[in-house]
């Protein structure tokens, strides 16, 4: 497993250096510095120099290191760097060089705790303030032992995520439904790709130890009835569930992914989503649609590339959902070619600018209700070149939010509490759909 | 020019750089004695030690100047001035060891302490201190620990084994370490179960004489306490899995079908660890619908990953790549996940596309070829490449769809972007090879770019059409003699062109031949210092003087199939992957071995349930650890169930099982002693530490030997020169 983890900064200052095991050497930290900070040829996250292996992520402006010294399982050291971030962003609002630095001493009492001979021990947030504090974080819990062990039954108990004493006056659960859409059309009009990613986050301010039950319109959860008997050969399943297409109002959920508190076992049983969530803000899951994805806008450009010296751009850009729904903060970047000297551009709605460092006119639209339909016009006058290079079209892309929609159909059906003490609790559900990666070429 | 700014980062405490060495340290000494009687909470000690360790890693390793000190302050009653210290002590104890046996009583002392986190903070600080009386200090203390009432104290005592064994490997197995280890699987607490296991499996790894075995009532216990177990300790009981050897199709069926779940874990390491182990459970099931229904369940979780870190996508389409050619049906219809956006990065990209190549079929050519198109006209120069080369070798994999792949390319071509047209020549050559006599009608377009090219590899490609079309390209004597005229210029792999283009000339066009082919031949061998043209020189021209019919029919003589099949992992090497799914190794797609010297192998175990791929039944190239030559210590986690039924039968079997391996281990040995003797001649001189390299090296060269039409593909994945 782990035999280090380093920090570096930008310049390659090694800020945080922890050895877990005896063969990661000091001098370890200048290799990496050299091979791969000070490298602009690297292009993967791993590097194996001999019988040591280099993985990286760079997060703000630091590097996050792991070192490993054997075939280590790889998805584990960087699903655990990605979770140093998560935690370094709890503790010091953002992870990077300046919280470091701020911080060396918490940073140091944290990895020694979260890693135990580069073994990836307990590392939930809220487990870990109970006992490792800064002057941002306090905790309640003295120095004493049977402080001490209850904060010890937490880290190593079955319930990690959650403290048994969790109180609130007034109990209540926001759930998040929020989907990021991808699409990739072809310069012809047809859908190379749509699909979507969806998330859920949960919001949960309950008391005790309450038992959830989750519900969601998933195809295979409504149709159990029939299905009961395919359910358990994959084989057939897609075959049925194409036959009962027509009974509308229900998502096909390609694939879901559920945070460690949900009990995967009772989901793949009955797809009931089960489970005792942790105090505040968690991700609760995620999922995959690509079956019958609803695409918010369709978008029309032409681009006409006139001789060598002026590209004409007409794009049109119609919102396809309910005249009741509207868009937020739609941003439109149309790609101009590199040797671009100056623009005009025409809109219909919102405002459209030249942004000559990224290439692009962002066109933007702060407001966009359901069903209009907006047009910009544009004209790119390029500067001659000695040498001309053909220019790559990279796919003009949207970004936008747009509440009470979901790409995907999805929908929450209930959310229901069990807790001892029965109290009543209130739930609240909204659904975002955001551009994922949207793309358009032309 | 590069002009340094000073630093003008600010330090909460103090900065770093400020100050000269000898200053800071005695500075740093005088505040962290300060204080006396007044500084009741210590706060002065407290913030003089954050800028200690502020400065640990920051400026070398001045600080350990100020050891004395800070074991002085070791035994202060606060938690957080504790830490401080024991972390400056795991730090420097290995440059000061006399210094450091200063807090040796005080770590054993709080080894005793009423405080479980103080226990445990001990237990773990001791035993990472690389100091032999450390070490000896550790082992009684954590003979107790093990057995202590709190379970974090038990977990971090499960590690502290691991960390003693790679101490001192000597003094754990001659103690009773590992036996207790062992007992501890017994634990009510899933995080120590959990613990133990990663422990035990990391001691396994090290270790050549210490065998890891788990039985089917382990096994079956292990995956019931999964969901009580944190993400990272899922892990560890799933890599553990990895030892239980099924001894009947049923039991790993029903164990496959309890560790399905995870799949939907959203911790990736649980995802792909959970593949290893079905796909490993997958060999020893017999019912190929069972098998076939779970490999259905692969696929999407693996897609999923897609939407996580572009570092974790990459791992799970590296993996994707392997599992794809264990069992194709897996992905079989996702091809559109794989396009590749805009914006992924260029590892990302590249990975992508070779999936692409892989799941292209007949139905979806006509999609993949419009998405290659798109790549060609990105500005990444290596993954345009990368999308141009993916188009020939489309088209030398679908025979049905060459037509349309050549006509993509030819579209390419005619931007006349330089690398563009360099990388379409080769496939082109290679076009020409796999459909002889179809699609020569374009050699006309191929030659009129012949100026772009300034590549070697290109430039042999081109010579290569000249050579095996002379008689069909008009002036092929002009073309030739041009790049004749820089002969002495060129590369080794042009001049090897050349010289078999101009044998070719000559044998189809003999009058206008034969003033070029003496030239060529005596430069070849001549005036060239490179035996590989020197020989094939030699060569031509001995056939050339001797039988000139035959050196036609040889020359240009029928030429074996080539395919395009790419990276195509032999048997032996996709097994052991597999084994391996989600590792680094996975990554590189190598044999373990061959990227990481020191790691211990996994092969399939034999049992009576083992399903034999039917090509492995007949070059059984199988090695099964024998268990006789592991005397110390058999880890047996079947310890903690109470199957005192069973033992009796395990034993038969266990004698038919050695039985079976001493014979596989002496058809291995005789292979290793075949290999061995190639590989003296290779590296005569390396020792016996250098053993493992070579033996994979004869690999190659044995490879080579059997299946010399193969050896170029398999080793470059690339088609073949000629």
């Amino acid at each position: 497993m782990l035999s280090g983890i380093l920090i570096f900064n930008q310049k390659g200052e090694n800020l945080i250096f922890r050895a877990f095991r005896s063969d990661c050497r000091p001098r370890l930290a200048d290799i990496f510095r050299i091979q791969v900070i000070s490298n602009p040829q690297v292009r993967s996250p791993i590097l194996t120099l001999g019988s040591t292996t280099f993985s990286h992520v760079k997060h703000e402006n630091i590097y996050l290191v792991a070192v490993t010294k054997s075939n280590a399982n790889a998805a584990l050291v960087f699903e655990f760097l990605y979770r140093l971030v998560v935690l370094g962003k709890s503790y010091f609002g953002k992870l990077d060089e300046e919280a470091v630095k701020n911080n060396f001493v918490l940073i140091y009492e944290l990895l020694d705790e979260i890693l135990d001979y580069g073994y990836p021990q307990n590392t939930e947030t809220d487990t870990l303030k109970m006992y490792i504090t800064t002057e941002g974080v306090k905790s309640a819990i003295a120095n004493s032992a049977t402080d001490s062990s209850r904060i010890t039954m937490q880290a190593t108990g079955a319930l990690s995520w959650r403290r048994a004493d969790v109180k609130y006056r007034k109990n209540e659960a926001f759930v998040d439904v929020i989907e990021d859409v991808n699409l990739l059309m072809s310069a012809t009009g047809t859908v190379l790709r749509a699909d979507v990613n969806g998330q859920i986050i949960m919001r949960a301010y309950l008391s005790g130890t309450p038992e959830c039950k989750f519900g969601l319109n998933d195809r295979l959860l409504l149709d159990s009835g029939d299905s009961s008997t395919s359910s358990s050969t994959p084989g057939n399943r897609d075959g049925t569930m194409k036959a009962t297409r027509a009974a509308a109002g229900s998502v096909t959920l390609e694939d879901c992914q559920f945070h460690q508190c949900v009990k995967l076992g009772r989901f793949d049983a009955d797809r009931i989503i089960s489970f005792v969530p942790p105090d505040g803000e968690f991700e609760l899951m995620r999922y995959r649609a690509t079956e019958n994805v609803n695409l918010p806008f369709k978008v029309h450009p032409i681009v006409r590339e006139v001789g060598t010296t002026k590209v004409e751009y007409s794009v049109a850009i119609k919102a396809n959902y309910s005249s009741k729904l509207f868009a937020t903060n739609v941003v439109i970047r149309i790609p101009t070619p590199l040797n671009t000297a100056k623009t005009t551009e025409r809109t219909s709605q919102g405002r459209a600018k030249y942004e000559p460092e990224h290439n692009n006119i962002v066109w933007k639209i702060a407001r966009f209700s359901g069903g209009s339909e907006f047009v910009l016009t544009a004209e790119a006058t390029l500067t001659s070149m000695t040498h001309q290079k053909a220019w790559s079209r990279p796919p003009l892309s949207l970004s936008f939010s747009l509440l009470m929609f979901t790409s995907s159909g999805l929908l929450v059906r209930y959310l229901k509490v069990f807790e001892k003490s029965n109290y009543s609790s209130v739930k609240w559900v909204r659904y975002m759909t955001r551009a994922g990666s949207y793309e358009i070429r032309f | 020019m590069f002009l340094m700014t000073p630093p003008t980062v600010h330090y909460a405490h103090g900065s770093p750089f400020s100050r000269s060495k000898q200053g800071k340290v005695a500075e740093l000494r005088q505040e962290l004695n300060s204080g006396g009687k007044k500084d009741k909470n210590h706060s002065a000690k407290k913030i003089a030690l954050k800028k200690i360790v502020a400065n640990m890693t920051m400026s070398n390793n001045d600080m350990v100047a100020l050891f004395p000190d800070v074991i002085g302050c070791m035994n202060l009653p606060s938690l957080e001035i504790k830490k401080m210290c024991f972390l400056f002590l795991v730090n420097y104890s290995r440059a000061k060891p006399e210094t450091a046996m200063k807090a040796l009583p005080i770590l054993v002392d709080d080894m005793e302490d009423s405080n479980p986190l103080v226990r445990a903070l001990a237990l773990r600080t001791i035993s990472y201190i690389h100091v032999r009386e450390f070490v000896e200090a550790t082992f009684q203390p954590v003979k107790r620990l093990m057995g202590d009432m709190d379970p974090y104290v038990r977990k971090t005592a499960a590690f502290c084994v691991a960390k003693l064994y790679e101490h001192d490997k000597k003094l754990v197995e001659t103690s009773d370490l590992i036996d207790r280890l062992n007992n501890m699987l017994k634990d009510e607490n899933p995080t120590v179960v959990s613990s133990v296991l990663a422990s035990l499996v990391d001691i396994w790894g090290r270790s050549e004489s210490i065998s890891l075995s788990i039985d089917y009532t382990s096994a079956s216990k292990l995956v019931s306490i999964l969901p009580d177990c944190s993400e990272w300790g899922q892990s560890y009981i799933l890599e553990a899995m990895m030892s239980y050897v099924p001894q009947d199709s049923a039991e790993a069926l029903l164990l496959a079908e309890r560790i399905a779940p995870r799949l939907s874990h959203s911790n990736s390491a649980v995802v792909l660890t959970s593949i290893r182990v079905i796909l490993y459970l997958m060999n020893y099931i017999a019912d190929e619908r069972h098998v076939s229904s779970l490999a259905k369940k692969l696929s999407p979780p693996l897609v999923t990953l897609l939407s996580k870190p572009p570092e974790v996508q990459y791992l799970a389409l590296r993996n994707a790549i392997l599992i794809l050619q264990k069992r194709p049906e897996v992905l079989r219809n996702d091809i559109r996940v794989f396009f590749c956006n805009y914006n992924d990065p260029i590892y990302v990209k590249v990975t992508k596309l070779e999936l692409i190549f892989m799941l292209t079929t007949k139905e979806n050519i006509s999609v993949v070829l419009a998405e290659l198109r798109e790549y060609a006209t990105e500005i990444d120069v290596h993954f345009v490449r990368k999308a141009v080369r993916a188009i020939g070798k489309l088209a030398i994999k679908i025979e049905s769809a060459a037509r349309q792949c050549i006509d993509t390319l030819l579209d390419l071509v005619n931007a006349k972007i330089p690398y563009i047209v360099q990388e379409a020549t080769v496939v082109i050559r290679n076009i020409f090879r796999k459909y002889p006599n179809q699609y020569e009608s374009i050699i006309g377009n191929v030659i009129q770019n012949i100026d772009e090219l300034d590549e070697p590899e290109a430039k042999a490609a081109i010579i290569w059409i000249i050579g095996q079309y002379a008689d069909r390209i008009e002036n092929s004597d002009g073309l030739l003699q041009d790049y004749l005229a820089t002969f002495h210029d060129e590369t080794v792999e042009v001049q090897l062109a050349l010289l078999t283009a101009t044998v070719k000339f000559f044998i189809q066009r003999p009058t206008k031949g034969q003033q070029l082919v003496p030239q060529v031949l005596k430069w070849c061998t001549e005036e060239t210092d490179d035996p590989d043209l020197r020989d094939r020189g030699y060569m031509y021209w001995r056939l050339l003087s001797t039988d000139p019919a035959a050196a036609k029919q040889v020359v240009m003589g029928q030429k074996p199939p080539i395919s395009a099949e790419s990276e195509k992992l032999d048997s032996r090497t996709l097994e052991e992957l597999c084994l391996n799914v989600g590792t680094l190794a996975t990554v590189y797609l190598k044999p373990v071995q061959q990227v990481f010297r020191s790691a211990r192998t996994r092969r399939l175990q034999y049992s009576p349930a083992l399903q034999r791929p039917k090509e492995e039944a007949v070059n059984a190239a199988w090695q099964f650890p024998d268990p006789a030559s592991s005397p110390t210590a058999a880890l047996n986690a079947g310890a903690f169930a109470n199957n005192s039924a069973q033992s009796a039968q395990p034993a038969d079997m266990n004698a038919a099982v050695s039985a079976a391996d001493s014979y596989f281990n002496s058809v291995g040995t005789q292979q290793m002693a075949a290999l061995d003797l190639g590989g003296r001649e290779d590296d005569g001189g390396a020792g016996g530490g250098g053993a493992l390299q070579t033996q994979y090296v004869v690999n190659q060269n044995q490879q080579l030997v059997y299946q010399p039409q193969l050896a170029g593909g398999a080793a470059t994945g690339e088609l073949l020169l000629l």
